[in-house]
């Protein structure tokens, strides 16, 4: 089992913003009436979203009352899931995925990578408070190991010196292109393919 | 090799556009209406000629699966669910179909609806694919737009909605009962079976269950026969899979190849061949990190399908294979793996929840050395006592990859731990793991 606890210090209340309100509504309208408690997982992404990357305690309380779900209930989803984040990890969040496929290929490299740039250690702040790394595991993009993530985007076929550059960007306040850094296309075996190759030529 | 006019997902590497003009071009949703008109019978049956076996791990027949829902709707409404929450390391084939051919997936999914009577369909995406996500969405959003899904879709008088569900980074979400808990707003932790999803599923309703693979793979059996699906691959093994080739390997890919295609080919022709050359091979894990690992002897002659790799006491799971080069440790490799588990436990059976962090950390002291020597039997008996043991199938998932190095590796690890227990040492430390062992010795 994984652990996440929320951060000490929190903010005393949260409510949704009118964006996050329609949001909430049109998702609330995906499901059969009665059962709006299955909103609760995008609910409580919405919030993450509106609060700067992190869901406080006090969100869960709001989006237990907008669901007509105890509160408990809510809190127990929200630790349960790991991408929810309990505490601020910065406006980048950086997740490297370190399990077997991309360890093979060398993701402890981009651990270092990490380690040199953001902060030594995982879930910890970067000195400007922007950006924070963690190791994550599988994030299903295996043949393009090792990779990393960085919020919503994929950053795939890195090695320490493609990691360092895409982290100092970040480090910049840029957003780095995402995709593979190897200048493949997409999952294809790069210079090597046999298939449906009619079509890649057309 | 498979015949390039065979290939299902021809959109595999996106040469086409995944957007529905090109989809259209590519054959989908040309004739939906002829397809449905044959009847829900004439579906089932057709898929059941087909052979087809469930993609997302398990291998169970599809049709069979189908044809477990009730015949009339009652009171409650029959949901159809997509699995997308494709987390099994070594596994990323449905990541290419959610972002590179969604409208398979979509029309897809209206086939199956009808043939199981859904008006409603939820497709649940792990988290972390929110982009591939959102492609799925504008797919969808286009499809509605031609009327394509919706009410009366494609012109075939049925109605059905489609809608998206995010996932939130938990592997065992993956396991059906535990997305349906997932999808009712509660932490994703497995139900007992029975009853099945077919007869109480979602909300309490019938549900059908299935991998984003198998539902891709359906309208294409229908259109071309499930004959001609049936004539690739062998008995019970039927039809094209996806298999991702990643690890070490000089060009890491997915490809779409038939079933009992030998591994040494998938590797050595698609996959560019093992770095440092065949002869540097360590072990394969042919299905994705719950399948116990193959060593390289026996790579040399295998053959890619459900049943000859349960024959090697494996299996092929999602076919994400992960190739191991002599000049990884394959110790550190499985007690990575095993940390995997660890961390993916959802904590509702003790053997379980309790034994994953037994095996993560056993394991990661015989990659140290620093265990005893029976030790190796211990972690056997403690996979033992796990799989089989717990609600779901996570149990076998964690304790198989386990009992594959151990069955075939157990030469290296003892060679590297060659303590005796450290008890027989120091009788004085109270806390030690190995305490229990002071009754036998004493």
């Amino acid at each position: 089992m994984s652990l996440s606890r929320p951060a000490k210090n929190q903010p005393e209340n949260f409510e949704f913003n009118s964006s996050s309100l329609e949001a909430a509504n049109q998702i609330i309208s995906k499901y059969p009436k009665g059962k709006q408690q299955s909103a609760v997982m995008a609910l409580l992404y919405i919030a993450q979203k509106q609060n700067n990357n992190w869901i406080p305690l006090a969100a869960m309380k709001y989006i237990g009352k907008f669901l007509d779900m105890p509160y408990i209930k809510v809190y127990e989803v929200a630790t349960f899931y790991s991408m929810y984040n309990l505490a601020p990890v910065g406006k980048y969040f950086v997740q490297v995925c370190t399990t077997t496929p991309c360890m093979i290929r060398g993701a402890y490299k981009l651990v270092e990578a990490c380690k040199e740039k953001i902060s030594e250690n995982e879930s910890e702040l970067s000195r400007d408070k922007s950006c924070s790394w963690m190791e994550v595991e599988c994030l299903g993009a295996c043949v393009n190991a090792p990779m990393l993530q960085i919020n919503d985007d994929y950053y795939e076929d890195l090695d320490k010196e493609k990691t360092l550059k895409i982290l100092d960007k970040i480090l910049n306040g840029e957003t780095p292109k995402p995709g593979s850094y190897r200048g493949r296309i997409n999952n294809e075996p790069e210079n090597n393919r046999k298939t449906l190759m009619d079509l890649k030529n057309a | 090799m498979l015949k390039d006019q065979d290939r299902i997902f021809q959109n595999l590497y996106n040469d086409l556009g995944p957007d529905l003009t090109s989809s259209q071009k590519r054959g989908d949703w040309i004739n939906t209406k002829d397809l449905t008109s044959k009847g829900r019978d004439w579906i089932i049956n057709e898929i059941k000629d087909s052979q087809l076996r469930g993609r997302g791990g398990a291998g169970f027949p599809t049709g069979l699966k189908w044809s477990f829902a009730p015949k009339e709707v009652g009171s409650r409404p029959h949901y159809l669910v997509i699995n997308a929450d494709e987390s099994e390391p070594g596994t990323c084939k449905d990541r290419d179909i959610l972002r590179f051919e969604p409208h398979k997936l979509i029309e897809g999914c209206l086939l199956t609806s009808y043939a199981v009577q859904a008006h409603v369909c939820y497709i649940y995406i792990r988290g972390e694919y929110f982009v591939d996500g959102q492609k799925l969405q504008a797919a969808i959003d286009e499809a509605y737009e031609k009327n394509l899904i919706g009410k009366n879709a494609a012109g075939t008088g049925w109605d059905l909605d489609i809608y998206i569900h995010y996932g939130a980074g938990a592997y065992i979400c993956g396991e059906e009962t535990a997305l349906l808990e997932s999808i009712e707003g509660k932490k994703g932790q497995p139900r007992l079976k029975p009853p099945f999803p077919a007869l109480i599923g979602l909300y309490g309703c019938p549900t059908i269950i299935n991998n984003v693979e198998t539902i891709a793979v359906v309208p294409t059996i229908l259109r071309r026969g499930g004959k001609w699906f049936a004539s690739l691959g062998r008995e019970k093994n039927t039809g094209t899979k996806i298999f991702c080739i990643s690890g070490n390997v000089n060009n890491p890919c997915n490809v779409e190849e038939e079933m009992n295609i030998p591994l040494k080919e998938l590797i050595e022709v698609h996959a560019g061949g093992v770095i440092g050359g065949w002869d540097n091979l360590q072990a394969v894990i042919p299905g994705g990190s719950s399948m116990p690992l193959i060593p390289k002897e026996k790579c040399e002659t295998l053959t890619m399908d459900f049943d000859s790799l349960m024959a090697e006491k494996s299996g092929l799971g999602t076919a994400g294979i992960v190739v191991i080069n002599k000049d990884q440790d394959i110790i550190k490799c499985m007690a990575r793996i095993a940390r995997f588990y660890k961390h993916e436990s959802c904590g509702q059976c003790t053997p379980c929840r309790e034994g994953s962090g037994w095996m993560w950390r056993m394991l990661e002291r015989m990659a140290k050395g620093e265990a005893s020597r029976d030790e190796i039997d211990m972690l056997e008996d403690v996979t033992n006592q796990i799989a089989g043991h717990t609600i779901c199938a996570f149990g076998e998932g964690s304790s198989w990859p386990i009992q594959g190095l151990l069955r075939h590796f157990s030469k290296e690890i003892k060679k590297r731990n060659k303590f005796d227990p450290i008890i027989n040492e120091q009788k004085d430390i109270p806390y030690l793991v190995d305490q229990h062992l002071l009754d036998k010795n004493a």
